[in-house]
C-alpha cells in the first residue's frame, strides 16, 4: 500500500509511541491529584508543555493543551470574538479557503452578530498582507489566516501578515496545523498571537493538540468544569496523547529541513509526471507550497471514482470531488481558486512523507495517467471536451 | 463496513456495456457537469426489443455501477418492460446503495427514459407524455 494522504492523518513514529506507553500504565496518576504519584503525571505534563513551547518559541505558560486543532481554532477565534465583543469590535478579517474548523467557527459568530469579511485567495491560493492591511477596520478584533491550506498546500506570508496586525493592533491566529512539524513555525519571528497545531499530523497521536495564545490574551473557555490548564480548558489532561505529541513535535521540527530536502525533489517528480496527462493542471502555486502536497485537477472526469481504481491499486488518496464530500458542491478551497465546478470536481490530492521513493512516486504517475485514461474514455463529458462540443477550462 | 456493496464495486470495476452505438435508434443524457455526473445511454431496437444497449458515464463510482446494472437490466426486454423500469430496482439489483448516492440510479432510470422517447419521437410513435418526467426540472441537481 502507498499512504498518500498525510495531509489527512500521518502513521504515528515509533518515538511518539513510546512517549506514550508510561502514561497508561506506570504513570496513570490524575495530574490534579495532591500525592506524589499524581504529582508525577503533573511533572510529566508540565515538562511537555515546556518542551512544546521550545518548539514553537514560546514560554510554556502561553500553551493550553486540547483535543486537537479544530478545539484550538474555535477557543482562540471564540476568545478573541468575545473579547472585541466587550470593545464594540464585531468585525473579523480571514480567508475563503480556511478549513473548515474556522469557517463554520466563524459562520456561527455571523448569526451572534458579527462581520466577517473573508478575504479572495487568487488563482494562486495566496492571499497578500496587502489585502489584509486593506481590510483592517477600526472595529476588526481579529485576523485569522490559515499558515497552510490544507487542500492545495498553499503557503501564507504568514510573518508579513503578522507584522500588519502588530502594526494596526489586531489580534492574529493561524491554523497551523497543516504546517507544524513540516515548515518552520516561530511564533516570535513570525507575529503570530494565537496558533492552533494537531498532533496526528506530524506523526503523533489523534485527539491531541495545543493552542498557543501571546501572554495577555484572555481566553474563553469552550469546555467548562474543572481549574485544568489554568481553568481555560477543563477536562483531565489527555496526559499520554500529549506526551505523544510533544515528542512528535520535537521529533518532526529536528528534522524539518532534512524531510524538507528529501520530499521536494520527489513533490517536483510527481507534478512534472502528471503535469504530462493532457487537460490536467496543478492546483494552487508551485513555489509557496507544502513539501509533501500536490494536488491536481483532471478535465472530463469525477474524482470519486478516481479514487477507488486507485484504492485498487494499492493507493490511498483524497479528493475535492462533491461526491467525497458528500455535499453537492465540490471543494470551497478548489472554488476558491477559482475553478469552475465541473474541473473541481476532478481532483485528486496526494500528500507524501518523508519516507517515500521515486519509486513510489513513478508508480503512483503510472496508475493516475492509466486510471484518468480509464475514466475519460468512459465519459461523455470528456467525449464533449474532445469534440469540441463543450469548450477545455485547461490549455492542452 | 465498504462505501459500496459487493456488487456495486463488482458493476465499477467491470462496468458492462460501456460504449457508443453509431445510428442508435434512441439515445438518452442527463445531468451535467456542473453537478458532477452525466450520464448516456444508447439503445439499438428491433421489433420493439432492445436488442443493445451501451452506455458511457462520468460520474462517481455509484453512477458508474448504476448505469452498468441498468443497462444489464434492459437488454434483450421489450420495450413496454424497459418503460416500467425503476430506479428502485437497480438499487435493489446493486444491493443497495447509500442513502447520499439514491440519485445515481434515479439518473440511470432518466437516462433510459430518455432515450426510450428519443426514439419514440424519431420513429414518430405516439406515447403517454406523462411516462416521461422533464429532466431539466428534476430535482437532484445542484442550481446552476
Amino acid at each position: 500500500m502507498i499512504y498518500a494522504d498525510n495531509a489527512s492523518t500521518t502513521k504515528m513514529s515509533k518515538t511518539a509511541i513510546n512517549a506514550m506507553l508510561p502514561y497508561f500504565d506506570n504513570i496513570y496518576g490524575n495530574p490534579s491529584s495532591l500525592y506524589a504519584f499524581g504529582q508525577e503525571a503533573k511533572e510529566a505534563l508540565e515538562d511537555c508543555r515546556q518542551r512544546a513551547a521550545a518548539c514553537l518559541n514560546c514560554e510554556p505558560r502561553e500553551i493550553t493543551f486540547t483535543s486537537g486543532g479544530s478545539e484550538a481554532d474555535n477557543q482562540a477565534i471564540v476568545s478573541a470574538a468575545k473579547a472585541g465583543a466587550k470593545k464594540g469590535k464585531k468585525h473579523i478579517i480571514t480567508t475563503a479557503f480556511e478549513h473548515h474548523a474556522v469557517l463554520h467557527t466563524l459562520k456561527a459568530l455571523e448569526k451572534d452578530g458579527f462581520e466577517v469579511t473573508y478575504l479572495d485567495v487568487h488563482s494562486n491560493g495566496i492571499v497578500t498582507p496587502q489585502q489584509v492591511s486593506d481590510a483592517i477596520r477600526e472595529d476588526t478584533c481579529l485576523v485569522t489566516i490559515m499558515f497552510a491550506n490544507n487542500e492545495i498546500g498553499t503557503i501564507q506570508p504568514i510573518k508579513e501578515i503578522g507584522a500588519v496586525c502588530r502594526e494596526k493592533k489586531v489580534l492574529f491566529h493561524t491554523d497551523a496545523v497543516q504546517a507544524a512539524g513540516h515548515i518552520k513555525v516561530d511564533v516570535k519571528e513570525q507575529n503570530i498571537d494565537m496558533l492552533s497545531i494537531s498532533a496526528h499530523k506530524f506523526h503523533g497521536p489523534k485527539g491531541t493538540g495545543l493552542l498557543y495564545a501571546r501572554k495577555g490574551i484572555v481566553l474563553s473557555n469552550i469546555i467548562h468544569g474543572g481549574a485544568q490548564e489554568r481553568s481555560k480548558r477543563a477536562g483531565t489532561e489527555n496526559i499520554a496523547g500529549i506526551a505523544g505529541m510533544t515528542a512528535a513535535l520535537e521529533e518532526a521540527c529536528a528534522s524539518i529541513d532534512e524531510n524538507y530536502n528529501k520530499m521536494l525533489p520527489l513533490r517536483e517528480r510527481l507534478i512534472d509526471g502528471l503535469s504530462k496527462i493532457e487537460y490536467s493542471e496543478l492546483n494552487g502555486d508551485r513555489e509557496s507550497r507544502l513539501p509533501g502536497n500536490v494536488n491536481f485537477c483532471f478535465e472530463g472526469i469525477e474524482g470519486e471514482s478516481l479514487l477507488l481504481l486507485l484504492d485498487d491499486k494499492g493507493i490511498c488518496a483524497s479528493s475535492g470531488s462533491a461526491c467525497t464530500s458528500g455535499s453537492l458542491d465540490p471543494s470551497h478551497v478548489l472554488l476558491a481558486i477559482g475553478r469552475p465546478h465541473e474541473v473541481a470536481h476532478g481532483s485528486l490530492r496526494l500528500t507524501i512523507n518523508e519516507e517515500f521513493t521515486e519509486e513510489d512516486i513513478d508508480y503512483i504517475i503510472e496508475a493516475v495517467t492509466d486510471v484518468v485514461t480509464y475514466l475519460r474514455n468512459m465519459s461523455p463529458f470528456w467525449r464533449d471536451l474532445v469534440n469540441g462540443v463543450r469548450p477545455h477550462v485547461f490549455a492542452k | 463496513m465498504a462505501l459500496y456493496s459487493e456488487k456495486v464495486m463488482d458493476h465499477f470495476r467491470n462496468p458492462r456495456n460501456v460504449g457508443v452505438i453509431e445510428n442508435a435508434d434512441g439515445v438518452g443524457e442527463v445531468g451535467n457537469p456542473v453537478c458532477g455526473d452525466i450520464m448516456k445511454i444508447y439503445l439499438k431496437i428491433d421489433n420493439d426489443i432492445v436488442t443493445d444497449v451501451k452506455f458511457e458515464t462520468f460520474g462517481c463510482g455509484s453512477a458508474i455501477a448504476s448505469s452498468s446494472m441498468a443497462t444489464e437490466l434492459i437488454k434483450g426486454k421489450p420495450v413496454s418492460e424497459v418503460l416500467q423500469l425503476t430506479n428502485k430496482a437497480v438499487v435493489e439489483a446493486l444491493d443497495g446503495l447509500p442513502a447520499h448516492k439514491l440519485h445515481c440510479s434515479v439518473l440511470a432510470e432518466e437516462a433510459i427514459k430518455k432515450a426510450l422517447k428519443d426514439y419514440y419521437d424519431k420513429n414518430g410513435i405516439e406515447y403517454d407524455k406523462n411516462l416521461f418526467p422533464d429532466c431539466d426540472s428534476c430535482a437532484h441537481c445542484c442550481d446552476q
